[in-house]
């Protein structure tokens, strides 16, 4: 009893650290609520219970458990769809929209996040079932430090150069170095904008990048990031001065326009920099062969 | 839900009349350049657009 004590007591505990650890919940990541990190750390808790029983139960052996384990696992399916569901209302009373890219990005890291806790406890109480609790303690690092590595992605950084650009007008036409952005009428909205505007270009490294910053959805998360900490003097009924990101279509880098409440533009490329770069939008055309090929 | 016109022209503000046709949008004369721009910017703030420049003396008002 006490073998069995100890292995779901440390499968859990590494469970729980495990999904602590991943809990991010900086400027960029939800929840940023304390509500939400403590619905999320329950679940963590709960999806760390489940890991650290399953192998006692098998080993007793109790298989009437272990199905039960199977359908509790189930419920963590919904862990996504509860994230999407949020994300999407709160997305009704924004001024700039994450996007359902990013929402979807968001919804399943949180789903996949609760399986590695899953797989974390299942590991250690194995670890500390079969070998002991020194073995345990190396085996929950280690399972926890793979997890962070796998919950790691890319950024933006790593898939594109970030350079400033000028901003200007041809007529009526604001342009970010060379690339239209939009049409502004009013003379005041003019100064202002070359005033305090700022463009910066996002120039991919490969055709992969290319196409990922081609998605709008990508173009979408790397604006909401950077008014997330900018902020934007974009007002309700007032959308002049929207930020947008706009390619161009023959060269397949993007030109990114704001008016921010700070106009810092080291940070502003070091923010686009440090957006990840989205699952759902991922270009992988350089994987196919035919995309190889085409590309040279 | 966001029922709202969007991506449409709302109202034209000209200077010279010659420019418009009547097509079903409401055109709006202006005396000088200085009128213009200010009918302009009210119109896009009641309305909640974006002054566009067609660079031939017209603007419209669009909401996106």
């Amino acid at each position: 009893m006490e073998k069995y004590g100890l292995a779901i007591l440390l499968g859990i505990v590494a469970g729980f650290l495990a999904r602590w650890l991943m809990l991010r919940s900086d400027y960029r990541h939800y929840p940023t609520y304390p509500h939400g990190k403590l619905t999320h750390l329950a679940l963590g808790f709960i999806a760390a219970g489940l890991g650290a029983v399953a192998i006692p139960a098998i080993a007793k052996p109790d298989y009437m458990a272990v199905t039960f384990l199977v359908l509790a696992a189930q419920q963590f399916r919904d862990v996504r769809n509860m994230e999407r569901e949020s994300l999407n209302h709160l997305e009704e009373t924004k001024i700039i929209r994450r996007g359902s890219d990013y929402i979807e990005g968001i919804a399943r890291v949180f789903e996949a996040r609760n399986y590695l806790v899953i797989m974390t406890a299942l590991v250690t109480s194995a670890a500390a079932y079969w070998l002991g609790w020194e073995y345990a303690v190396v085996a929950a690092v280690i399972s926890i430090a793979f997890s962070q590595l796998l919950m790691a992605g890319s950024y933006i950084g790593n898939i594109a150069e970030v350079v400033t650009a000028k901003v200007h007008f041809e007529g009526s036409l604001l342009k970010v170095n060379d690339v239209i952005i939009m049409n502004v009428g009013l003379p005041q909205t003019r100064e202002k904008i070359l005033k305090e505007g700022m463009g910066v270009l996002i120039k991919p490294k490969d055709d992969d990048a290319r196409l990922t910053l081609d998605a709008p959805g990508q173009r979408m998360a790397i604006v909401h990031d950077v008014v997330s900490i900018l902020g934007s003097k974009v007002e309700i009924n007032e959308t002049e001065l929207m930020p947008v990101a706009r390619k161009n279509p023959d060269q397949g880098y993007l030109a990114l326009f704001i008016v921010a409440n700070e106009t810092d533009l080291d940070y502003l490329m070091e923010i686009i920099r440090k957006v990840p770069v989205l699952e759902s939008a991922r270009g992988t055309t350089l994987k196919s062969y035919f995309g190889r090929k085409a590309a040279d | 839900m966001d029922n709202s016109i969007s991506d449409y022209i709302l109202a034209i503000v000209a200077i010279d009349e010659k420019k418009v046709l009547p097509g079903g949008c409401p055109v709006i004369l202006a005396a000088d350049q200085e009128e213009q721009v200010k009918t302009s910017l009210l119109l896009a703030r009641i309305l909640g657009g974006i002054v566009h420049d067609l660079e031939n003396g017209l603007y419209f008002i669009c909401r996106h």
